[in-house]
Order: C-alpha cells, then structure tokens, then sequence
C-alpha cells in the first residue's frame, strides 16, 4: 500500500472511533461539543506513559483509554446539571479548559508539544476501528442502547417509562470518553508527536459535524459522516480553504434538505432485509 | 414565569444587573481616583475593550435570549467587518470619498455583516420553520451556523489570505482628563457602543417590535397565534446581531488599527464569557459582564503577563455554567434550556 493510502486510511481509522466517541453522547440526546478536548487527554496520556514508564503499548492504549473514560465519567455530573445551550457551552469550555492547561503545563511539554517515541502498524488502528464500530452497533442494540433512543427522543417520556436518565446519561459520557480517549491514544502513536494547538475548538467542531451530518440517530451515521468527510476532499483534491469551505455549505445544504443527517433510522428500516431489526416503527424525527 | 430579557422585569425598580453596572463603573472611578496614572491608563483602555465585548456580548444574548440559538457565526461577522473594510480600503475603490475613505469602508463593512447575518436567518430558520414548525426546539440552527463559520472564514480567507493588515486612520487626537490621555477615538467607540446597546434596549422595551420580539422569546407558537407574524420579526434578530457584531468589529478596526481573518476567535471567546457571568439572556448582564471582562483582562494582564488569561475564562465560564447558570449578578435568564 503506498504512503499516501496508508496515511489516508489512518486518518480515517481515528476520525471514525473519535465520532463513535461523540456519536455515543450524542445518541443519549447530550450534545457535547468539547471532543478534542477529551481526545487530547487521551493523547496526552498516551504521550506522557510512553515517555516516563517503561510500559508496553498493549498496555499504555488501554490506559490511557480507561484514563479519558475516568474523566468523562467525572465531568458528566457537573455538566448533566445543564441542559441544551449551557450544555454546549459547557463541554465548549471543557474542551477550552484542556487545551490551555496543556498548553501552559510545564510537565506535558507546554506548547513545544510532546513526542511520542513509541510507533504502531496501520493493523492495529485498522483493528481497533473495527472493534469500536462494532461495539457502537453491539450498545445501540442493547437495552441500554434503547434507553439511550428514548432518553434523546424524549426525556419525560424516559423517565415515565421508567428509564434511570441520569444513569444513561452518564454511561453515555464513560463510555463515550473512552472512544475518544482511544481516539487520542491512537492519534499520539500514529504521528509520534502531540501539540496542544491540535486539540483545538474547530476539531472540535469539525467531529461534531461528522456524527450530526453523518445521522446521529443510527450507528451507520457516524461511520457515513466519517468516510464522507475524510474522503470526499481526498478523491476531488480539494486544497485548503476551499475543502473546508465546501465542508461549510454542504453542512449548510444537509441542514435545510435533510436535518436528519445521511442515514437515518428510516432508511435504516427500508434497507434492512432483517426482520428482527428494532427500529420497526415508522416514525418522524424530533430534533437532536 | 421567566421573562425573557432581563431589562423587562419592571419599569420601577432597578435590575440586580443593572446595580452590577454602577458598582463596576464606581470600582472604575476609585481605581483611578486610587491607582495613579498607570491603573487609570489600564483601566480606561480596560473599558475600551469591555465596551467592545459588551457589545459582541449583547448580540449573542439577544439571539440566545429571543431564539434560543447560539449563533456561532457572530465572530466571523465581527471580523467580516473589519476584513470586507480592508478589503475595499486597500483595492482603492473608495478614492472618491477623500479623508473619509476609512468611514465609509466601515459602513460598507457593517453593511456586508447585516447581509450576511440575514443570509444565516434564511438558512437557519427561514425553511427550518416552513419543514419543522418551531425552529427554537431544534440542535438544527446551531449546526448550520457551524456551517456558516467555515463559508464565511474560508471566504475570507481564500482572496484575502491569513495575514495580518493595517488599517490605517488618519486622525489621532487626544484628549486630557486629569492627567490621563484618552484617545478620541478610544473615547466616540465607548460612546458608540452605549448608545447601541441603549437603543437597543428601548426597542425592546418600548416599541411594538420589541414586545413582539419579547413574545417570541416566551413561545414562538404562542406568539404566532396571538399575531406576531414570525417569519418577518424573526430577521429583526439577525438584523440586529449583525449591526451589534458590525459596530463592535468597526470599532475595534479603528482602535486597534490591525484586521486579520482571525480577530473574532478572541473577542468571541471573551464576548461569550461576559455573556456567561451576567447570566445568559440578561441585557444588562450581557454588559456588565463585558466591562468586568474587558477590566480584569486588562488589569490581569498588567499584574501577571498575558499568558494564562484564555484559560482562566474558559474555566470561569465552566464553574458559573455548572454552579450558578443564571450567572453572576441573578438577573433573569432564558427559561427553555433545551435544544
């Protein structure tokens, strides 16, 4: 495979477990819009174990996956206290808050950045989107994917039904901090080096945009938003400005036509020769 | 029941905001009456700033307040501002207009920025409510002004690269207050940005555009049956939102003579903080929370070096979002809180 595949694939492989990662507080009705925050911890983490302990890196992902899971575990009680756009802002000064204590930290390299001396196979970014994208599908089949449905679509309705909201909410921001985490871990041992400038609030945007324009309301809509994005421009050879220019106006475009996003629960229903699918009725959409 | 902008409390008695104001502005006065030339240097040109972020501040809590949107497109229209009046200044365009050239840059700056905010209204909520009724609901305008953001930055940026420009003015006179020198123009933008946020303030409160804007802010739906014809009240706030993020890019243009593609990401940042402390949907939070902004960053910068001041109001804003999310000074907030 050549240099130019093998970097794209890459990229593809972090971008899709980072909107996994999004894509799971999303699906729970949570809009958080602080990602590169929670995956800069991961990175970080990742950056800081390889560089002080001796440990192996089948080791260090997995704890520094556990290490952001902890830290979206603990930051959900606080920003659960807020709903709708103080949740937004919220998880946008979070978000902030991580990049600034990074870049000024005297132990994390400030804003010379970290390096990673430690490096992985493409196969092992390969294996671990693989996984985390089946898992995605594995939760949002579950019981506890259920919940997460009915809690997005209406909490009242959740709480009546006898869901525990506030235990699915928080579930959804472990489980989706740990997806990001893994994100940042994979992210550090695939370029070797991190910076806090990265991890800034237009990644966090942009990853936002992938799960929204890609369907939050199903686990294909993270995958579809993911490979549309990062391989759209890649096949036109769109250049600078102008990628992320036409990245604005189709954001824009899919707004007005199809809020939804790519794939949406319905389409999933039609396409799907399964009988014993879950999303049997036909429904109309009731907003993020 | 939570009005919805917190200048419509009552007629008689003072908002808790409105008190915050006149503390500030008496701490003002003591610094300088106190401090000597140097803190009363800082704190004029701390004001300076707050008056610009007050402004921005505005516009974003009028759009929360009103539409329960936060539009992520008023930084790119701050500095659509400043950049469209470069832009013109620089190709020559306005040698006609003489000494005045600079003005009517900014004017043709400001313009372009309510036309672009108009642009937004059509695709946020013009459609949105022809397909799905009540568009304040909706996640649908925040992520649609996100689109917004990169057209209009890449925009700019693609003819107009991302350096740095001058933007020159041609008067500089100064005024001497008690020892202190004030720049005239520093002087006219604190005036400007009041008088803005006071016209503001009557049209809400005292005109019938103002009481339907209100109506909106309560229940789109219910404003609807009682008359107010939303789709054409509705462009009003964006009207607005551009003219407020318009006037606050042109004086910051003028003041810090220097215009880049990215010199709405900082105000934007601090706008939104100011915001956040005097509680969002507040008008007069919205402004005493950017002259205390505009102050502390001013004085912390003065006491500590610039470093860590970003950080700092990110996790400000935190704190107050999570531990007091009325903000600071109580005043009355938006009570929908959903998405």
């Amino acid at each position: 495979m050549s240099g130019y595949l093998s970097g794209t694939l890459a990229i593809l492989c972090i971008n899709l477990i980072f909107a996994y990662g999004i894509f799971v507080t999303a699906a729970a009705g949570q809009i958080n819009l602080g990602g590169a925050g929670f995956q800069a911890i991961g990175a970080y983490a990742t950056a800081w174990l390889v560089s002080q302990t001796g440990l192996p890196i089948w080791l260090i992902i997995p704890a520094a996956t556990l290490a952001t899971a902890l830290v979206g575990f603990l930051i959900s009680f606080p920003v659960l206290r807020t709903r709708g756009v103080y949740m937004v802002l919220a998880t946008f000064a979070f978000g902030e808050v991580v990049t600034g204590f990074l870049l000024h930290s005297t132990v994390f390299g400030g804003a010379m950045g970290m390096v990673v001396p430690q490096h992985i196979e493409l196969w092992v970014l390969t294996v671990s989107a693989v996984v985390v994208t089946i898992a995605a599908f594995y939760l949002m089949a579950t019981r506890l994917g259920l919940a997460m449905r009915s809690v997005n679509d209406d909490e009242d309705a959740a709480i009546v039904m006898g869901v525990n909201v506030r235990l699915v909410q928080v579930v959804a921001f472990t489980v989706g901090g740990a997806f990001t985490g893994l994100s940042g871990a994979l992210y550090a041992l695939n370029f070797g080096f991190v910076e806090a400038q990265y991890f800034n609030s237009l990644l966090s945007i942009y990853v936002l945009l992938f799960v929204l324009i890609g369907g939050a309301q199903t686990a294909w809509g993270p995958l579809a938003g993911s490979l549309f994005f990062t391989l759209l421009p890649e096949l036109f050879r769109i250049g600078g400005s102008w990628r992320f220019f036409v990245f604005g106006v189709l954001i824009v475009l899919m707004m007005t036509v199809r809020p939804e996003g790519i794939v949406t629960r319905e389409m999933v229903r039609r396409l799907s020769p399964r009988r014993w699918w879950p999303y049997r009725t036909r429904e109309v959409y009731h907003g993020g | 029941m939570n009005t919805a902008l917190g200048l419509m409390k009552s007629r008689t008695t003072l908002s808790a905001p409105a008190v915050a104001v006149v503390v500030v502005i008496a701490l003002i006065v003591l610094a300088i009456a106190t401090g000597g030339q140097v803190i009363a240097r800082q704190t004029v040109s701390g004001l300076l700033l707050g008056a610009i972020y007050m402004t921005v501040a505005v516009a974003f809590t009028l759009t929360i307040g009103v539409l329960n949107f936060l539009n992520f497109t008023i930084p790119t229209l701050f500095m659509l501002t400043g950049m469209v009046a470069w832009a013109v200044l620089s190709r020559g365009y306005l040698s006609f207009a003489g000494g005045w050239a600079w003005f009517v840059a900014l004017l043709i700056g400001v313009a372009v920025t309510v036309a672009a905010s108009l642009l937004v209204e059509r695709f946020t909520f013009r459609y949105l409510r022809m397909r799905h009724g009540d568009a304040t609901e909706h996640a649908i305008p925040l992520v649609s002004s996100l689109g917004f953001l990169l057209i209009f930055e890449n925009l700019v940026l693609i003819p107009l690269g991302s350096d740095s420009q001058r933007f020159a003015v041609p008067f500089k006179a100064d005024v001497h207050i008690g020892g202190i020198v004030i720049g005239v123009a520093q002087l006219a933008s604190c005036v400007l940005a009041v008088l803005v946020v006071a016209a503001l303030s009557f049209i809400l409160k005292s005109t019938k555009i103002g009481r339907a804007l209100r109506t909106i802010a309560e229940n789109p739906d219910t404003a609807s049956l009682l008359g107010v014809d939303v789709g054409r009240v509705v462009p009003i706030v964006f009207i607005l939102t551009g003219l407020l993020s318009g006037v606050a890019g042109a004086l910051f243009t003028v003041n810090y003579g220097d215009v880049s593609p990215f010199m709405g990401d900082n105000v934007g940042t601090k706008a939104i903080a100011a915001m956040v402390l005097g509680g969002i949907g507040s008008i007069w939070g919205a402004i005493a929370g950017g002259l205390v902004v505009g102050l502390a960053e001013t004085l912390s910068i003065h006491y500590f070096g610039g470093d860590s001041v970003s950080m700092t109001v990110w996790g400000l804003v935190l704190l107050i979002i999570v531990l007091r999310p009325k903000g600071l000074f109580g005043g009355a907030s938006i009570g929908k809180g959903k998405m």
